[in-house]
């Protein structure tokens, strides 16, 4: 007998389940059919052709291992909000990251938090909203404060994005302590947290985020957003004074993800006070972008980057720009489902490539989301596979 | 981490005479190809047809096969290939051969209905960036339990529609009655099971057809009937491990998808390298939820499976608005990761403007200048079609992100020439970066500035109503 084939039988031992019931099978079809050394003297063959089949009768047992990896790094975990007993006044708290393996990889490990969402809330009207969003919110659109207990309590959002659009110097340019009144009456009117969110205009953004950082000292919101021509270490050091969370904006970059993320807590602002926005296209106009972004800076994160080590942020309402998502087209079918699907495609893209915390705006879609968030973000599942009837979908009546 | 195939190992493999058969210049530049994963190694014929380089080949097809085996179905030049997987994530190297998607039809139809649909299902399109997004497949489901009725709807497809098929039944008489009427188009067989898989098996090796191998929710089971069927020599195989979506159940779908996926590109393990299947279409078993509901759950579960590595997707519904979602997530996440879609920047003339026409300033994210030049032309009407260098990104993401501003604009107008040519000066901005007007106006003078519509599809509606009157003014 060759070495090769000694070999051979040794490995086939091992393999304790397979059976051999061939017996008389001779020597050279097991070195064909198992040995790299002997393949290569084998006619060659071009990959279509067909190859005449040798028959088996027993299955040949093998067991999945699930390819499990080990991550040196890990996501921090960011609290949102703060309690009477914590210095602010919520009475809720959420809590998002602390991922230690990338998301929904559940035979590594059950998701730590559950990714949250938060409807926008406008200031003033000044935006215009697509029809099926301004449907949702008509009744409420001139007070915010109205507006948050309606995203809240009829359509279940997480926490509020409360965008202060109105302080925008091209449109109304509303000094900081004129915003800041909506910012108090949203406050009061709900008890969880809220995220506040500037203009995009740097400047004016840090003098309301100054302002406003200290009017509601201890609450521990999240301001959006800080950008690379921001003053950095000035918008650091009030979040850090006042124990606010910061979002940092990057522009489907991750260099520049990572220079704001060093930058910020460079000059203060801890580690699990930061969330990184690395800005969401709408499907069809540059998802591909914040997709492959957001998980190549999960990946990082967990491989070690400790700027990239940060729970992460995705816009979906950035959806509503894409003109599948609103017109009125016949042969696109009805807007009002094709609108909250388009949201919500957005948002789960941005789900499976790691997001946190979203910011949407459409009820149906946020329920979508939400929906699934929950699903996959169980520690353990109910459902039991076996007692669900995959099989009979070929004949289903429908 | 998953091994990225690269130039040199492929040239190593390669002739190296530079004979030209390829249709490169240099071996080294097939390799390249070869690694980018843009030509396929069986397009250099030496390698194949000399005998001389027998044991290259040997070599070359180990060197280059993917962790994810890809498998043929249907036959040219209407065939779908599937898999073909070098990577997990998109970041690391384009992804090719896009998930395959199939419509299903059911086999106790009444043929009117049946070839209606298929009809249909084929000649579904959208057009989108220069691009048709279309359907791949029929899957022909089996509920008649009649091997004459499932052949007799076999056929009728054959004969009506070219997108190839998916036969679907676990029963093989039902499976081999259709294969002696369609057999050599190359369906794929739906499936063999524990139970069933010998027959199944002999089915595809006498019809030389891909088969899809079942076993929900049962890895080792999968993993083992793949073993089997490998050891064969059995490979055009799909693996269908089951797509559960009641309850919390699809999180396992998803974790499972995923975990077949890490084992065959980071772990290298053959047996489970093959195209992974999903059949979204399962969402309208659950006795919940109305019609809207569950054609919304279908969409996503469809796009979920998509992005978490199914390679074929077996649909049921099929309105417009549920497959939009997919058939463009599909055109984006298959696409080359390093460069965005864009076109160049620059001057573009539509339709014959004169020194009295308007200038159209945009971004040159490509699918932007697609819609403003269709939206243009739509409004009937002369101009230029200034497209400033935005990055590849729209107009709104890149206003916000400070990458396309008024100074961008400025330059691309003053290096358009126009500023010399034109009598009449009128620039329309896109509505959505109304925040440069202001500026805009300083670093043009001379030059007339008009914030556009949010959204181009209004251009024709702004040209009626103000831009008419305001080069009348001008």
């Amino acid at each position: 007998m060759s070495k090769e084939l000694l070999d051979l039988l040794k490995l086939l031992d091992q393999a304790s389940e397979l059976e051999l019931q061939d017996v008389t099978i001779e020597a050279e079809e097991l070195a064909i059919e198992f040995l790299p050394v002997v393949m290569q003297t084998m006619a060659v063959t071009a990959p279509e052709a067909a190859v005449a089949l040798k028959k088996v009768i027993e299955l040949k047992m093998e067991k999945f291992e699930p390819p499990v990896i080990k991550y040196p790094g890990s996501i921090p975990e960011v609290q949102i909000g703060a309690t009477r007993a914590e210095g602010g006044t919520r009475g809720k708290v959420i809590k998002i990251g602390g991922e230690t393996c990338p998301p929904f990889y559940r035979f590594e490990s059950p998701p730590k938090n559950r990714p949250v969402i938060a409807l926008d809330v406008f200031d003033q009207p000044i935006v215009p909203l697509a029809g099926p969003v301004k449907s949702a919110y008509k009744d409420v659109l001139e007070d915010p404060a109205e507006w948050a207990k309606k995203a809240i309590q009829v359509y279940g959002a997480d926490l509020i994005s409360l965008h202060l659009v109105s302080t925008d110097p091209t449109l109304k340019d509303t000094p900081p302590q004129e915003a800041a009144k909506a910012v108090e009456r949203v406050l009061q009117a709900v008890d969880i947290p809220i995220i506040i969110g500037g203009s995009g205009n740097p400047q004016k953004d840090l003098q309301v985020f100054q302002y406003l950082a200290e009017m509601t000292a201890g609450e521990r919101l999240v301001f959006a957003s800080a950008t690379i021509d921001m003053d950095l270490d000035a918008v650091a050091k009030v979040m850090s004074k006042y124990g606010h969370n910061l979002v940092a904006l990057a522009f489907m970059d991750i260099n520049q993800a990572k220079e704001l993320s060093r930058k910020l807590t460079e000059a203060g602002l801890p580690k699990d006070h930061l969330i990184l926005d690395p800005t969401t296209g709408a499907l069809g106009y540059g998802i591909e972008y914040s997709f492959s972004v957001m998980e190549r800076i999960r990946l990082s994160g967990l491989m070690g980057d400790e700027t990239l080590q940060a729970p992460l942020s995705c816009a979906a309402t950035n959806a509503w720009a894409a003109r599948e998502a609103w017109m009125k087209v016949d042969e696109w079918g009805p807007r009002e489902y094709r609108g909250p699907l388009w949201e919500a495609t957005t948002a789960i893209v941005g789900l499976l490539a790691g997001a946190d915390m979203f910011m949407m705006m459409h009820p149906l879609a946020a329920k979508i989301v939400k929906g699934l968030a929950e699903i996959l973000s169980k520690p353990k599942l109910d459902t039991k596979l076996e007692e669900i009837n995959y099989n009979d979908w070929i004949r289903m009546r429908v | 981490m998953p091994k990225i195939l690269r130039p040199l190992e492929v040239y190593g493999v390669l002739p190296q005479t530079n004979c030209g058969e390829c249709g490169e210049s240099t071996c080294m530049a097939f390799a390249a190809k070869v690694a980018d994963g843009v030509a396929d190694i069986t397009q250099c014929k030496p390698l194949f047809k000399d005998p001389k380089y027998k044991s290259k080949l040997q070599k070359a097809l180990e060197v280059t096969r993917p962790p994810v085996k890809p498998v043929t179905i249907g036959t040219p030049p209407c065939q779908v290939i599937i898999g073909g997987k070098r990577v997990m994530y998109r970041h690391e190297l384009t992804y090719h051969n896009p998930t395959a998607i199939a419509v299903d039809v059911i086999d106790d139809m009444d043929a009117d209905s049946l070839i209606k649909r298929a009809k249909a299902i084929e000649s579904y399109s959208f057009e989108r960036i220069g691009q048709q997004l279309k359907l791949n497949l029929i899957a022909l489901r089996c509920v008649s339990d009649s091997p004459e009725k499932f052949a007799k709807a076999a056929d009728m497809l054959s004969k009506n529609v070219s997108l190839p098929l998916i036969l679907c039944s676990y029963n093989p008489d039902v499976i081999e009655e259709a294969l002696t009427v369609v057999g050599d188009k190359r369906p794929l067989i739906y499936a063999a099971t524990k139970d069933n898989w010998k027959e199944m098996l002999d089915l595809a090796s006498k019809y030389k057809c891909p088969i899809a191998i079942s076993s929900p929710g049962n890895l080792d089971m999968l993993k083992s009937l793949a073993s089997t069927f490998v050891g064969t020599g059995m490979e055009d195989i799909v693996l269908d491990p089951g797509t559960f979506v009641r309850g919390d159940s699809l999180a396992e779908t998803i974790n499972i998808f995923t975990m077949l996926r890490r084992a065959a590109i980071e772990k290298g393990d053959k047996l489970v390298g093959f195209p992974l299947m999903a059949v979204p279409a399962v969402v309208w078993m659950d006795p919940e939820g109305d019609e809207v509901e569950k054609k919304m759950k279908e969409s996503y579960v469809a796009s979920i499976m998509m992005t978490r590595y199914a390679d074929l997707l077996i649909m049921h519904s099929f309105d417009p608005w549920v497959l939009m979602p997919l058939l463009v997530w599909r055109q984006n996440i298959y696409t080359d990761p390093r460069v965005p879609p864009s076109v160049k920047p620059g001057v573009y003339e539509i339709g014959k403007p004169t020194d009295v026409s308007p200038v159209f300033a945009t971004g040159n994210f490509a699918l932007t200048y697609f819609l403003v030049r269709g939206d243009i032309e739509n409004a009937k009407i002369d101009a230029y079609l200034v497209v400033a260098d935005s990055e590849g990104l729209s107009v709104e993401s890149s206003v916000a992100g400070r990458r396309l501003t008024a100074e961008k604009f400025a330059e691309a107008i003053k290096s358009s020439g126009l500023d010399q040519k034109l009598k009449k000066k009128v620039l329309i901005i896109p509505g959505r970066a109304a925040r440069l007007s202001g500026e805009l106006e300083e670093l043009l003078p001379g030059w007339k500035i008009l914030v556009g519509p949010r959204d181009s599809s209004a251009i024709p509606e702004f040209v009626e109503k103000v831009l008419k009157k305001e080069m009348e003014l001008t």
